[in-house]
């Protein structure tokens, strides 16, 4: 075998074993973009998937109680319950009309169950008087 | 002032756009009168830069509230250190900063190389030019930060307005990283221009020789420190920031920032083999070429928020502008590629699988592959949803799966790449250089597992990291009893002139061991433990070798925020070792909170405490500690890193000894001819 060879059979073996390594993990954390107003059109073998949902914070709709954190996203007048479980606090950014992105599963009953949140603060700046160039 | 700032931006466009077409036909016409007058324009460009960005800051310290950007960014109450920093805090003001930091590099080029090397320097000024248009052109007209608020009143008729005050900036950037994160990491993402701009000019140019990697060396060796550095800075800011006890969550940014830095590491370490072997030409071009196109994309996934982030900024505009300037950069690569392919013919061939040229080959091979991961891993959900229609993404598992063996092979490569020979390897020196080491890391692991370092991967980085460490102190050791043999002295001061001597081998070294202690930091995360209780004042809670009391819970007003402020007292053994003081602040102007963590970080290990806010029922502080081990390692290797650059960037002194040691038909023969620097190595091939 040459060395040209030898070098070429080492590295396909590197990559072959990362692709698998990288698979596998990609298996792990899939995770699926959806619409509020696509889950209820999901598929029953969709619905075990782990997925992303965003949309704004309906205000008023955050209520603390014992071990989780419960509130509505509004998307585009559809709205979905959620329940916060995870361990994290919650960011700074989480409260009333904030841009949320939540991650976890949609249960049989349609209440979303959150291991985790994003949270944008709403962009208070677009309500300023538009910038002109001069 | 914000006429006159972007005036003097407008200025810096026409400069740079007349060194780009001026310098298209110097070269053509090889006109010297031209050829001076493109590259003073080339220079003039950052001083009207440094005028615009003065005359921001300006506008900030003057609290000039009719200036849009200054509204969002600042406001009366902002300490001027957030001011000052203002600038680069939004997407108008960061676009503008990196124009700044790019023409300092530019002029700097420019100044060093005036005169000389007449065959490249011009094709170099163009296409740096180039460059700077493309930014100027965000800056002057998609994304000036010197806009005015206007209305338009009764009668159609446009009114400046003046606001009483500005929103302030946002919290989560009100640390004092900010004054030095951003122009860190800018400055890695624009130094690597300077030899991208290089690689193209010599392709183009046909400039002979490796001449353009000597002479970019030091430019990239530069950029990937500031890029070292603000990918570190970045993790810690995330660290003492976020307050989720991590510092790196594979978000779109921080791989954004990550992968100009594993390709620019492939490339400063593939040079060596054109350098010295000229090889791998072909790849060499590409890999600047890539490190350049990932710094702009970089930028681009920062700014335009193609991927959602914590980060998150704007969604924008700008977002064609970028796509055009990639697949422009790209297209002209390519074809200069393609036109000049036969001038990148490689001189030699690979001899043998156990060489320097192949652990360079395995080095490049699982850096690309790195990138390569983090890349798909960070475009996932567009690519997809571009060929499935359906938006994923992948999270951390699928980038610890791949980068952590990935990590553990760079570390092993890192104690074995620098002692193998070029060319072939006998037997006898990998026995000779590696044997020791290689008991000692085994012996290290054997200590480490019964300590409780039980965890695979982190046994398997505690065995390599004392392997390497090991590896680097042999090579000191050896090298110092050569120059302590013919100057005497001790052994300590004999090392340091034997580092003197050969500052790019030896600086090397230590950057290396700055990056076995971040490898040995990073480990310590298997083992993180964290807890979540709430607190009363007089209430205790007990994680690993530290109990926490609760003393007090207040509310202070300060300046621009109000902090809930708990106090904590850590113990240790029943000794008091710290106050801590975690708070939640509540800005008033801009109707934000952030956090503020309070660490007590030992080398042993962080004890990291977030007030997670109020209980709702019970309305105690609720307290979220972790306790981190080794998290300090990563902070001191970056550290180390630094100073290893540093001192690879002194020249080094006349080698006239060690060229004595060549002759010498000792052991160290062979030590002593890799130690030599590349103009006397030329020599020993």
């Amino acid at each position: 075998m040459n060395t040209k060879t030898k070098f070429a059979v080492g590295s396909g073996i590197i990559i072959i074993t990362l692709v698998t390594l990288g698979w596998v993990g990609a298996r792990e954390s899939k995770t699926y973009y959806h619409l509020i107003s696509e889950l209820p059109t999901l598929k029953q073998s969709d619905l075990h998937q782990r997925m992303r949902v965003s949309g704004n914070v309906a205000p008023g709709t955050i209520k603390y109680l014992p071990g989780r954190v419960e509130f509505t996203l509004v998307e585009q007048e559809k709205t979905l319950n959620v329940a916060y479980t995870g361990q994290d606090p919650l960011p700074d950014t989480f409260k009333d009309d904030a841009q949320a992105l939540v991650e976890g599963k949609l249960g049989a009953d349609g209440k979303f169950t959150a291991e985790q949140i994003q949270a944008k603060c709403a962009s208070k700046y677009e309500v300023a008087p538009t910038p002109i160039k001069n | 002032m914000d006429f006159f700032g972007s005036f003097a931006l407008l200025l810096a466009f026409v400069c740079a756009a007349y060194a780009v077409v001026g310098g298209i036909f110097a070269i053509r016409t090889r006109n010297a009168l031209l050829t001076k007058s493109v590259r003073n324009a080339g220079m003039a460009v950052c001083g009207l830069i440094v005028i615009a960005v003065a005359s921001l800051e300006y506008l900030f310290f003057t609290d000039n509230f009719s200036v849009a950007y200054v509204v969002q960014h600042s406001n009366r109450l902002q300490s001027n250190f957030f001011k000052f920093s203002a600038l680069w805090s939004g997407q108008e003001g960061s676009l503008l900063f990196w124009s700044l930091i790019l023409s300092f590099y530019v002029f700097s080029v420019l100044w060093t190389y005036r005169g000389k090397h007449p065959e490249l320097m011009p094709y170099v000024g163009v296409i740096l030019a180039a460059v700077q248009m493309f930014w100027l052109i965000l800056n002057n007209f998609i994304a000036s930060p010197f806009k005015m608020i206007g209305e338009v009143g009764p009668g159609g008729v446009l009114h400046w307005i003046t606001q009483p005050d500005g929103h302030g900036m946002t919290p989560l950037l009100q640390y004092p990283e900010m004054i030095i994160h951003p122009p860190m990491l800018y400055s890695g993402y624009t130094g690597f221009t300077i030899p991208f701009a290089f690689g193209l000019a010599a392709l183009i140019g046909r400039y002979p020789g490796e001449k353009w990697i000597h002479l970019t060396r030091r430019w990239t060796m530069i950029a990937w420190c500031f890029q070292s550095i603000g990918v570190l800075l970045g993790a810690h800011w995330a660290y003492a920031v976020l307050g989720w006890g991590g510092y790196w969550s594979w978000d779109p940014v921080e791989n954004a920032s990550l992968m100009p830095w594993l390709i620019g590491t492939a490339f400063l370490h593939s040079v060596m083999m054109q350098e010295k072997r000229g090889m791998m030409k072909v790849w060499n071009v590409w890999l600047v070429f890539i490190t350049f196109m990932l710094c702009i994309f970089g930028t681009m996934i920062t700014r335009t928020g193609l991927i959602s982030s914590v980060h998150a900024f704007a969604q924008s505009e700008i977002g064609p502008w970028f796509y055009g300037f990639l697949a422009l950069i790209f297209i002209v690569c390519m074809a200069a590629f393609l036109k000049n392919r036969d001038y990148l013919k490689s001189d030699n061939h690979l001899d043998s699988l156990i060489s320097r040229e192949s652990s360079f080959l395995f080095n490049n091979l699982i850096l690309l592959v790195a990138c390569v991961a983090v890349l798909s891993g960070t475009m996932f959900p567009v690519l997809s949803e571009w060929i499935t229609g359906q938006k994923i993404s992948v999270g951390a598992p699928f980038f610890n799966h791949i980068n952590i063996p990935i990590g553990l092979m760079l570390l092993f490569l890192t104690g074995v790449g620098p002692l193998l020979a070029w060319r072939r390897t006998s037997g006898e020196s990998l026995r000779r250089n590696f044997g020791w080491p290689m008991l000692g890391g085994l012996i290290a692991g054997a200590i480490a597992y019964p300590l409780g370092c039980t965890d695979m991967f982190s046994l398997t980085c505690v065995i390599l990291s004392a392997f390497v460490v090991l590896t680097i102190f042999a090579e000191f050791y050896r090298g110092a009893k050569v120059v302590r043999a013919r100057s005497g002295g001790n052994i300590f001061a004999s090392a340091i002139q034997l580092t003197m001597r050969n500052t790019r081998r030896y600086g090397g070294y230590v950057v290396h061991l700055g990056i076995v202690l971040v490898f040995v930091g990073i480990a310590g995360q298997a083992f993180n433990r964290d807890k979540q209780m709430d607190m009363p004042a007089g209430s205790s809670m007990k994680i690993g070798a530290y109990t926490l009391v609760c003393q007090a819970f207040d509310s202070i007003p300060k300046g621009d925020y109000t902090a809930e402020r708990v106090t904590i007292e850590a113990d240790k053994n029943n000794r008091q070792v710290m106050m801590l003081y975690p708070e939640k602040r509540a800005y008033e102007t801009s109707q934000e909170t952030g956090t503020m963590v309070a660490i007590y970080s030992t080398l042993r290990e962080d004890l990291y405490v977030v007030y997670a806010g109020r209980n709702p029922e019970t309305g105690e502080p609720v307290i979220h500690a972790y306790l981190n081990p080794l998290v300090k390692w990563i902070w001191l290797g970056g550290v180390v890193v630094v100073l290893g650059t540093i001192l690879a960037l002194i020249p080094s002194r006349p080698p006239t000894i060690v060229l004595q040691a060549i002759e010498q038909p000792s052991p160290i023969t062979a030590e002593g001819q890799r130690a030599a620097p590349a103009s006397i190595s030329g020599a020993t091939h």
